[in-house]
């Protein structure tokens, strides 16, 4: 009992701890004053500002484009590059999950400039499709890495006894590995769209000709302080994300009976 | 045949924009331009990252990431073990929750952190408010490792999760039933099969901390300089990308060194593991 | 969640096809801009008056301005960099030739900021912003005069000010209060400067840059070493900060208005400038970004007050001892040496 209540207590503190950032750019969010530190009364003003600044807009709209896209393609590639590593001979498992580790282990600033070195060489504007494909390349690893220890807990023949059973490989791969590795699938998606939105040093190097995505553009207003517009941003950004949540727990659970 | 095809693309793109690029930073590594434009191939780049300056900051960085990848370890295992464990009434949107504070922007995370500990901050605040003396939070190594915990922490707890989230309940009901006490059936089972989800975690964790600049520019006001910064400067503020380039080839190595002994202490025989580094 | 997933691509995808076909033959003018340093409402104007639509992007540094021109691969049309870096520029065939004639409202701009050293014949650069570097505090947390770098030493501030992290500015700080100059290219003096910054260390709060106004104004910092820019910004909304322009000297910065090379839209380029320097256009930037205006006509339309303020139009006696950084070449590796081994102690 009492083990249960420290558990509670315990996951109480976490949440805490993730969400108190969060609270304070909220409540500064409504804030009638441009300092983050001194309440200067309630206002709405910095939302109804927010809507007309048109760089943040713009730079919204880039974020959420960009990562839609990159999570989107990079999971695709990683889940069936995870079923292929899988199969593979354990040596060249080996090496290619290390050139894999690569984004990951390498400081985002390395794997920028290297993209953009190649991007520069090989004549291609840097501007919207180099951002997707420096994010696409950054956030396939990480699918990787959650996804293939879903394939390691997985019976190792069950492929084989499907296809034994007469199933099409395509077929056995949809009903009988892709519900053994579903939550690692969501993972990775979860974390690679993630790691898109967050990402700001290797978009900066990947991007140019009046693309940039919401970090850049705090980047560059935080140059004079940062505004109040972007608590007012990052709180509506928590409000979509929560409700679209509140959303997706309802369907998961609605499957589930 | 099908298994060949999966990873096709995957090939593609690992060769085309991680290889190739990575290729091209190495050779800039090992290129010195002379006053008058001439390229020649030297080492002289590397012989200077190994002056005691640089090495200075190197240890600076590879201590405070091993810190946080260790403080994230002690506070995300626990918490991952409680997510698998939850009701599952709750559980996918507790796993949501850990993931929602992701989705804010990383400046704007850290920037927050700014104005909680700041001397006007919430915490002094609160300290004030007891009649406490203010305490300097900000500017602090303190800062730059609660900066690096908080933002790194999903990363650790959500692939332990995932990971004992599929193990088999059966293992453990039997090691109960063999008369395993809680401490046993953690130590001898939960623990060693749980080890593919922390390795991941640690180097989701390890990676992004030990390269950041954003964090220790934010937090420690920029008196404090890490790997990360030492490589932002060359490329953005000298434009010297040969030295620069050198410096990420040693970070590189000095990585891809710790990711073997990982992988060896990891694959061989997970028991042995208790007197492992991580 | 895999429909939910499909409709919100076709979403994504139907919008970003809208912005796609934009009305392909209208002009766009890539403007690349510091953050935050015009006031965007402009280039409504400016596309109501001549149909060319802006696409406004910012940086941070010159030098990261400097490393997208320089490694290629977008194309601005519009850039602002400071002096140092115009003149690095231009060395390096990075701007595309002006022409002036295109520019009528050039007659607008102050002879004192044409033909300055790094341009000599303002062949490739218009004059569009100027200030100093100084120190601003907080008269209600420091009540003893200010007048000397000296202070940025004296252990009674420690963690009470701000440095700029930025090396050609923290070290300046340290070569003017030691009485060398900014631009030396003496590596024992470089070295003294080094010296007084490491033993400066301790004292300070933080190396700065992008949030040095709210430190000052939630008083985190008493005092900081910022751009007079910055300082005009706190000072207009506070009454209890003074800014000083140190008696030893500082940096005196000139931001000028540059062709990129590579640049597609030329002519629409000129034009622009051309608007930028017309009198009440140039009120509407000052206005916004606090800095001070190398325009004539736009200096009719400002509040008289701000003349003669250190922050804005400082007297021209308290800038003798002022430089204009140069551009310090090969040297500079050497700044980053100096700079490097500072922090990293």
């Amino acid at each position: 009992m009492v083990g249960k209540w420290l558990k509670r207590l315990y996951t109480i503190l976490m949440f805490g701890f993730l969400y108190a950032p969060i609270a304070v750019l909220a409540i500064f969010s409504f804030n009638d004053s441009k300092s983050t530190a001194k309440w200067g009364g309630f206002t709405f003003d910095w939302y109804k500002s927010l809507f007309q600044n048109d760089l943040i807009m713009r730079s919204l709209y880039y974020t959420i484009l960009v990562a839609i896209i990159a999570s989107a393609i990079s999971t695709l590639i990683g889940t069936f590059a995870a079923f292929g590593l899988y199969y593979m001979k354990p040596l060249k498992q080996k090496v290619l999950l290390n050139v894999n580790s690569l984004p990951i282990l390498n400081p985002d600033i390395v794997t920028g400039i290297s993209l953009m070195t190649l991007f520069v060489a090989l004549n291609i504007k840097l501007g919207l499709i180099t951002m997707i494909l420096a994010h696409v390349t950054f956030c396939i690893p990480y699918v990787v890495l959650s996804v293939l220890p879903k394939f390691k807990q997985m019976p190792s023949e069950m492929l084989e006894a499907a296809m034994d059973l007469g199933a099409t490989p395509w077929y056995a791969f949809r009903k009988v590995i892709y519900p053994e590795i579903k939550p690692g699938i969501i993972t990775g998606a979860l974390i690679a769209f993630t790691l898109s939105i967050d990402d700001f040093v290797i978009s900066f190097f990947n991007t140019g000709s009046g693309v940039s995505n919401l970090s850049i553009a705090i980047y560059s207003m935080a140059r004079r302080g940062i505004k109040p517009e972007i608590n007012a941003l990052s709180t509506l950004m928590f409000i979509t994300v929560l409700i679209l949540l509140l959303i997706l727990n309802k369907r998961t659970k609605i499957e589930e009976i | 045949m099908i298994k060949r095809l999966a990873s096709g693309p995957y090939l593609f793109w690992l060769i085309m924009f991680i290889i190739v690029p990575l290729l091209m930073v190495f050779g800039y590594s090992i290129v010195q331009t002379d006053s008058s434009g001439n390229l020649s191939v030297s080492f002289s780049n590397f012989a200077r990252a190994f002056d005691p300056i640089y090495i200075t900051v190197l240890g600076r960085s590879l201590k405070i990431a091993l810190e946080a990848t260790a403080i994230c370890l002690l506070m995300g295992y626990p918490m991952a073990m409680i997510l698998a464990k939850m009701n599952v009434k709750y559980r996918t949107f507790a796993v949501m929750m850990f993931v929602v504070p992701m989705w804010m922007n990383f400046l704007l995370r850290t920037y927050a952190w700014m104005t909680i500990l700041g001397k006007n901050g919430v915490l002094n605040g609160i300290l004030s408010f007891f009649g406490l003396p203010q305490v300097q939070f900000l500017y602090s190594e303190g800062a730059v490792l609660l900066g690096m915990v908080y933002n790194f922490l999903p990363f650790m707890v959500l692939p332990i999760y995932t990971v004992l989230m599929k193990m088999d309940s059966s293992l453990i009901e039997a090691a109960e039933d063999l008369g395993g006490n809680k401490v046993t059936v953690f130590s001898k089972v939960i623990l060693p099969l749980s080890i593919p989800g922390v390795l991941s975690g640690v180097s989701m964790v390890f990676m992004p901390a030990v390269s950041t600049f954003v964090i220790s520019n934010l937090l420690y006001g920029g008196q404090y300089m890490l790997i990360g910064n030492l490589i932002e400067q060359q490329y953005l503020v000298v434009n010297d990308w040969n030295f620069g380039s050198a410096v990420a080839m040693i970070l590189m190595a000095l990585i891809l060194i710790s990711m073997a002994v990982m992988n060896k202490v990891g694959g061989d025989n997970p028991e042995d593991r208790g007197t492992g580094l991580w | 969640m895999k429909r939910a997933l499909a409709i919100l691509l076709m979403i994504v995808l139907v919008g970003s096809l809208f912005t796609g076909c934009k009305k392909e033959d209208q002009v766009v003018l890539n403007v690349y801009n510091w953050g935050d340093y015009i006031d965007e409402d402009i280039f409504d104007t400016f596309e109501e008056e001549t149909g060319i639509k802006v696409n406004y992007e910012t940086y941070a540094t010159n030098e990261e301005m400097y490393t997208k021109i320089k490694k290629g691969g977008t194309q601005y049309d519009i850039a602002i960099p400071s002096d140092y870096m115009i003149e690095k520029m231009i060395k390096e065939d990075l701007v595309e030739p002006l022409d002036l004639t295109k520019i009528p409202n050039y007659a607008n701009i102050d002879d004192r900021f044409k033909n300055l050293d790094f341009d000599p014949n303002n062949e490739y650069s218009v004059p569009y912003f100027w200030g100093t570097v100084g120190i601003i505090y907080n008269t209600n947390l420091i009540s003893d005069p200010i007048d000397s770098w000296s202070v940025l030493w004296d252990a009674k501030y420690a963690n009470q000010f701000t440095m700029v992290d930025s090396q050609r500015d923290s070290i300046m700080v340290a070569l003017k209060k030691l009485g060398y100059s900014m631009n030396t290219k003496s590596v024992d003096e470089l070295e003294a400067a080094k010296q007084a910054l490491i033993e400066q260390k301790p004292l300070v709060l933080a190396y700065v840059g992008d949030n040095v106004k709210d430190m000052l104004i939630s008083e985190e910092a008493a005092m900081a070493v910022v751009w007079s820019g910055e300082a005009s910004n706190v000072i207009q909304e506070y009454d209890n900060f003074e800014y000083v322009l140190p008696k030893e000297g500082s940096n005196i910065w000139f931001d000028n208005i540059v062709i990129p090379k590579g640049a597609k839209n030329i002519d629409a380029a000129h034009e622009f400038i051309n608007f930028l320097c017309r009198g009440d256009i140039g009120f509407k930037n000052a206005d916004y970004v606090g800095y001070a205006t190398c325009n004539t006509e736009t200096m009719k339309l400002l509040d008289p007050a701000l003349m003669g303020t250190t922050y804005a139009y400082p007297d021209d006696s308290l800038l003798s001892n002022f430089e204009i950084f140069q551009d310090p070449g090969d040297f500079i590796t050497e700044y980053d040496r100096i700079w490097t081994e500072i922090k990293a102690k």
